[in-house]
């Protein structure tokens, strides 16, 4: 009995101590260390912080990377474009992740942008809807909750449903730029112009979800979730492709965006360096489109 | 003579054997009991750290916002710095007790069946399927919510399902483990004498049922709803899946609704800032109703000691 109890005891011990374990602070990198040979190996922390549509692509690359350079720790973080932005700014972060162009304010802030990728955006409908093109005004009409039927388009006298995405994400606010759908409120700030009973979905496979289900939805999705549950519209005659977006006839598209602020750490440089390079392109280009 | 020494001797080290285990066992004893202690005291650490914590981040936003206009403000524009979240306290309300209306009735009848009516054949059919309800988790139902009853809400009334409707059906779904597994406790806790005095005065099984059991375990009964009320507000990904997130007000059983958990669940991820602070702020609304709710339950059950 004695025994056991013993045992029982360091069990709940060894069991309560373990609530703390996660507690414990990975020891903080070691900083550069001096370099002694020739060329010494790279070593150090870099904190790559921004949109989460960025976020896989950094974060296959930062593994690419650290398995290059088993002496740097690339630490990828996803908490939104707008974020990114600012930790950049602010050197919360030594690079910014952004999956939109910088709005005005942000471009005073004397960033260096620099271009990983493009994503297209896509205006899907569902495949039994038959309505597979429109022009950009028609897009911003129907998302505005101006068009509200698609007999209007020359469709079936059925009532539109718009799926929107959530406040805050990149891809919808890169869409709500680029198709024209911000306004300024009494207060003069800019926002949405979505018309407010838009279905919200959250993230791009929901939207594929929805849109696939429901006959009479339109909604918008990164080029890369588009596949045959859904149908891509051409916006004034040109189909969302890969190639289009390249050659710039296709112009609902971003750029994902890496920032900085002045000198970058020779890690940090290096990473960036190999995003460029032709393995980091060929990482990016499994779901995007690579800019080399 | 062997034996009596034997016996004897044998008595004496038992004696003081004891006597050391004694000794050792109450250390133990003492040992165990901190460990009790300690873990005793993380939960309610827990409990104080994220009341603060939440309360810190979402008070001073109330407060600087102005509590008037967050809770009774119906446009939700965070990216123009425009938060009320009336809607999503209506939808929140609306979809509980909606949920409340359906689930209870079949809640308690089933708790009735169960602990009143059932052969013990079908009881152990029942029972058991009831208490697996409870352990199916929340996103399985908001997946089946969304592939079989929201189409079918688009099949039958149109406007493309996601709808407060189909919120309160998952939800009314979703509360049934707690409201018949409670309510069924309830119900056998009503001594047998008080079924046995009105079988005994001529009263039909249902009229002692309804005359004297469920009234016998009134109080318990609504403790089971307002746990079932807790569980049903509480509810995240169900709710995201099949409410279609539209932060405007209900007109009708058919539009799309956001409830507060879903606001802070599906911006939590993008926001910063004050945009952030407001989805705290949201959080801090929503543990002032379930606090409310706990309240009201512990005045119930106290009652029911009486």
């Amino acid at each position: 009995m004695n025994k056991r109890k013993l045992i029982a005891l360091g069990i709940t011990a060894v069991l309560a101590l373990g609530i703390f374990a996660g507690c414990a602070k990975e020891e903080p990198e070691a900083a550069p260390a001096p370099e002694t040979e020739a060329e010494a190996r790279l070593s150090g922390t870099v904190s790559v912080v921004g949109s989460t549509s960025v976020q896989p692509h950094a974060q296959k690359l930062a593994d690419a990377f650290m398995a290059q350079n088993p002496d740097t720790k690339i630490d990828v973080q996803g908490v939104g474009s707008s974020a990114g932005v600012k930790a950049a700014n602010e050197g919360a972060a030594d690079i910014g992740m952004a999956s939109r162009n910088l709005k005005t304010a942000e471009k005073e802030w004397g960033l260096d942008e620099h271009v990983i990728a493009y994503d297209g955006i896509a205006v899907v409908v569902n495949p039994e809807n038959g309505v597979s093109e429109m022009d950009t005004e028609t897009v911003t009409a129907i998302f505005k909750g101006e068009i509200t039927n698609w007999k209007e388009l020359g469709g079936i006298d059925k009532e539109i449903l718009v799926v929107s995405r959530e406040a805050g994400s990149g891809t919808r606010g890169a869409f709500e730029e680029i198709m024209d759908l911000e306004e300024k409120n009494a207060e003069g700030k800019t926002v949405s112009a979505v018309k407010a009973d838009a279905l919200i979905a959250e993230g791009n496979g929901a939207v594929k979800a929805n849109v696939a289900s429901k006959t009479y939805a339109i909604g918008y999705i990164s080029l890369s979730y588009i596949d045959e549950s859904v149908q891509p519209v051409s916006i004034d005659g040109v189909e969302p492709t890969v190639e289009n977006i390249l050659s710039e006839s296709y112009t609902v598209a971003r750029p994902f965006l890496m920032l900085s602020k002045g000198e970058l750490t020779d890690v940090a440089q290096a990473y960036l360096d190999f995003v460029f390079s032709a393995e980091g392109q060929e990482i990016v280009a499994e779901k995007a489109i690579p800019v080399k | 003579m062997d034996d009596t020494r034997l016996y004897a001797g044998k008595a004496v080290e038992e004696k003081t054997y004891k006597m050391k285990e004694n000794k050792a066992r109450n250390r133990f004893e003492k040992l165990v009991e901190a460990v009790f202690l300690f873990c005793a005291f993380i939960a309610v650490l827990s409990v104080a750290v994220i009341t603060l914590f939440v309360f810190a981040r979402g008070g001073p936003f109330i407060l600087e916002y102005g509590i008037g206009k967050f809770i009774l403000g119906r446009q939700w524009q965070p990216l123009g710095d425009v938060f009320g979240i009336l809607p999503m306290i209506i939808a929140s309300i609306a979809g509980t007790f909606g949920a409340i209306l359906v689930g209870v009735p079949i809640g308690i009848m089933t708790a009735v069946f169960l602990s009143e009516i059932a052969p013990s054949k079908i009881a152990d059919i029942t029972r058991p399927a009831v208490d697996l309800l409870a352990g199916i988790p929340s996103v399985v139902y908001g997946f089946f919510g969304l592939v079989v009853i929201v189409p079918l809400i688009d099949k039958w009334f149109g406007g493309g399902g996601n709808s407060l409707l189909a919120i309160i059906i998952i939800l009314a779904v979703m509360i049934l483990p707690t409201v018949v597994s409670i309510s069924e406790a309830a119900l056998r806790a009503v001594p047998r004498e008080y079924r046995e005095g009105s079988l005994a005065m001529g009263a039909s099984q249902m009229q002692t049922i309804f005359k004297v059991v469920i009234p016998a375990a009134k109080s318990g009964i609504l403790a089971a709803v307002v746990l079932g009320i807790g569980r049903a507000i509480g509810e995240t990904m169900a709710v995201i899946l099949v409410g279609g997130n539209t932060a405007l007000i209900p007109d009708s059983i058919l539009d799309r609704v956001r409830t507060m958990t879903a606001n802070i669940a599906i911006e939590m991820g993008y926001a910063f800032g004050m945009h952030q602070d407001a989805l705290f702020a949201t959080g801090v609304i929503l543990f002032i109703f379930i606090m409310g709710l706990n309240i009201l339950l512990n005045l119930l059950t106290s009652k029911a000691g009486d």
